[in-house]
């Protein structure tokens, strides 16, 4: 199979002007696709629109013409539940057509309101049920070793921060740490809400840095919306230590739109018309 | 459904102080009443499955009466040796919630559909199988459960669906199959969710002019046998219906019956879902249509196997 030729990364300072207008462009579909189908969880797709922006547009190593080589970096968008958010990239980014976010939700489609199984490129695991994709990127990050000593390959998993309430989470942080799984890294979209409270009131994540450290990771804070710095950041996965690295992103929920962001009834609901041309707006989009 | 629990769970929870009301970060403003009237026994749990089901052991193991609720996947397999190892081997009361029965949640794909939940909780001892067929069902089953002393599941539909009945069931029992309308020619088993439809069937089939008995049977386990025998005896043919695979559900269980008490296996039509994924995107209406479970498909079937 053909390889991915490795892409010098840190030679590459990311373009910020271009990523951002990328992202505004991805804030924009998801909202409409949110609106045309009453999809709920668009305030966590927004929280992490930028992430998504920074890896595909700049850091990840990947050919969407060639979704499975081998030498592929992969990410794996733990936090199913925000569907639309890595449709609209994969779309964007050329992956499958754009035509094909239309079916979103409609009869007998692909887009599913979680990523399916097995059915599109560029999706690498079916996501929805939280807390399994850490467990997953185990597994291909673990593949580089048993199979390939040459593979240099990074594995990348974006996480929320009310799935780091699961057990499952934890396993594989010490399994990962354990195995010295230093292609591996996590980012976790840490926007302080989860579905129906506060995160830190549910279950106490707070210090989140500090215990992805003690459980034996390179663990750093970063703001979720500094998309030149998240660029930089994800691109230089491996560190150099042999450590895991865990990014843990302070972001907004509703990011981007100045009557969703922080507001978590945007968990659930989907915009008007209205609302639709006001966010727009914000994004400077016509 | 999921309006008339946690409206039933509020009105038990003022009667009875050892109600506790475990929520795996779900259910949105569902529970405001209940937090509002009884703050000290509602607790968030989290994206943590696991935890809030062993939780749930230890309050029961205390006297109290825990009630775990999130969707069906989660609160079922993603915690299932919590429900068998802490609740069912200990044989504690406590009652695991359901919402999201079946393909209730098609739109969301598989990974929030629960076609084999029934398959899993029917092999573990001690553990009453509930699938109301409608909220007021919901109601009794809830009432029924918190009664005793033992482990329950009830998995519920999601909101919104048809009332079957016309008010609160005064004589519900677990175990304990309620007759919807008398027929002569073809008995309808309609297990949980799929209540609705089978009514609807059983007026096309009038249409059609066949008569059908269509039965409420709420509770996979224990199963009410005078219900299964008496309906082999009288019927040429008997039906169950689920929302759920035909591998280990409700279905199983009555074709388990009928071969362990030889009565006539050939008499028995299950219909229920394929053992397959079911990727497509769209919503529950779409997906029973692909998987022949509406009204008018379960008529057509019934129809062309009396004739
Ligand atoms: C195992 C599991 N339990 C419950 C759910 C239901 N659910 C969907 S999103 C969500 C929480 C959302 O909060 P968070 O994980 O912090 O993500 P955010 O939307 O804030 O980015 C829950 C509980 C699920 N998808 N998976």
């Amino acid at each position: 199979m053909n390889q991915i030729s490795p892409i010098s990364r840190k030679a590459n300072t990311p373009d910020v002007a271009f990523l951002r207008k990328q992202a505004a462009e991805l804030r924009g579909e998801v909202i409409g696709m949110s609106h045309k189908t009453g999809s709920a969880h668009l305030a966590s797709c927004l929280s992490c629109i930028d992430i998504l922006t920074a890896a595909y547009w700049h850091a990840l190593n990947i050919d969407p013409a060639k979704p499975t080589d081998d030498g592929r970096d992969r990410f794996i968008l733990s936090k199913g539940h925000a569907a639309m958010a890595i449709y609209a990239t994969l779309a964007h980014r050329g992956y499958f057509p754009r035509d094909l976010l239309e079916t979103y939700t409609k009869d007998g489609g692909k887009l599913a309101e979680h990523p399916p199984a097995n059915m599109l490129p560029g999706i690498e695991a079916a996501t929805g049920s939280l807390g399994h994709g850490l467990p997953i990127a185990n597994g291909h990050a673990l593949s580089a070793k048993v199979k390939d000593k040459g593979a240099n390959y990074r594995v990348f998993a974006l996480m929320s921060d009310g799935e780091c309430n699961e057990g499952s989470v934890w396993e594989a942080a010490m399994f990962a740490s354990a195995q010295k799984l230093a292609n591996l890294c996590v980012i976790v979209d840490y926007n302080k809400w989860q579905a129906t409270a506060r995160s830190n009131e549910t279950l106490q994540l707070s210090p989140l840095r500090e215990k992805w450290e003690s459980f034996g990771w390179d663990a750093y804070e970063i703001d979720g919306h500094d998309i030149g710095a998240v660029a930089t950041a994800l691109a230089d996965v491996p560190n150099g230590s042999s450590k895991p690295v865990a990014f843990i992103a302070n972001t907004v929920k509703g990011k981007g739109v100045s009557f969703m962001e922080d507001d978590n009834n945007w968990h659930y609901r989907a915009p008007t018309a209205e609302e639709v041309v006001k966010a727009r707006q914000e994004l400077g989009l016509s | 459904m999921r309006n008339a629990f946690a409206d039933e769970l509020t009105k038990l929870g003022d009667d009875d102080e050892r109600v506790v009301m475990l929520s795996g970060d779900i259910g949105n403003r569902l529970f405001d009443k209940f937090k509002d009237k009884h703050p000290t026994r509602f607790f968030n749990c989290g994206v943590a499955e696991a935890n809030m089901t062993g939780l749930a052991a230890g309050l029961a193991m205390n006297g109290l009466r825990p009630v775990t609720y999130t969707i069906t996947p989660f609160v079922t397999t993603r915690c299932l040796e919590q429900i068998r190892t802490d609740v069912c081997y200990h044989d504690v009361p406590v009652t695991v919630v359901a919402v999201g029965a079946g393909l209730a949640y098609a739109g969301l794909g598989p990974t929030h559909h629960a076609c084999e939940d029934i398959a899993f909780l029917r092999a573990l001892p001690n553990l009453v199988v509930i699938s109301p067929g409608d909220a007021w069902e919901v109601r009794a089953a809830l009432r029924a459960v918190m009664k005793q002393e033992h482990p329950a599941y009830i998995r519920m539909g999601k909101k919104g669906e048809p009332k079957i009945h016309q008010g609160p069931i005064e004589n519900f029992q677990i175990g304990k199959a309620i007759t919807i309308a008398e027929g002569r020619d073809v008995c309808l088993l309609s297990h949980g969710n799929m209540l609705p439809e089978a009514v609807e069937a059983g007026k096309l089939l009038e249409a059609k002019g066949k008569s059908a008995r269509v039965v409420s049977f709420h509770t996979a386990k224990p199963l009410d046998e005078a219900c299964i025998a008496e309906a082999l005896n009288k019927f040429k043919l008997v039906v169950t219906l689920e929302e759920h695979s035909l591998i280990g559900g409700f279905g199983s269980a009555v074709a388990e019956w009928t071969v362990d008490n030889g009565c006539d296996t050939r008499k028995l039509m299950r219909i229920g879902t394929p053992d397959k994924f079911f990727k497509e995107s769209g919503e529950q209406e779409h997906a029973r249509e692909r998987l022949g479970l509406t009204a008018h498909q379960i008529a057509d079937r019934v129809i062309a196997k009396l004739s």
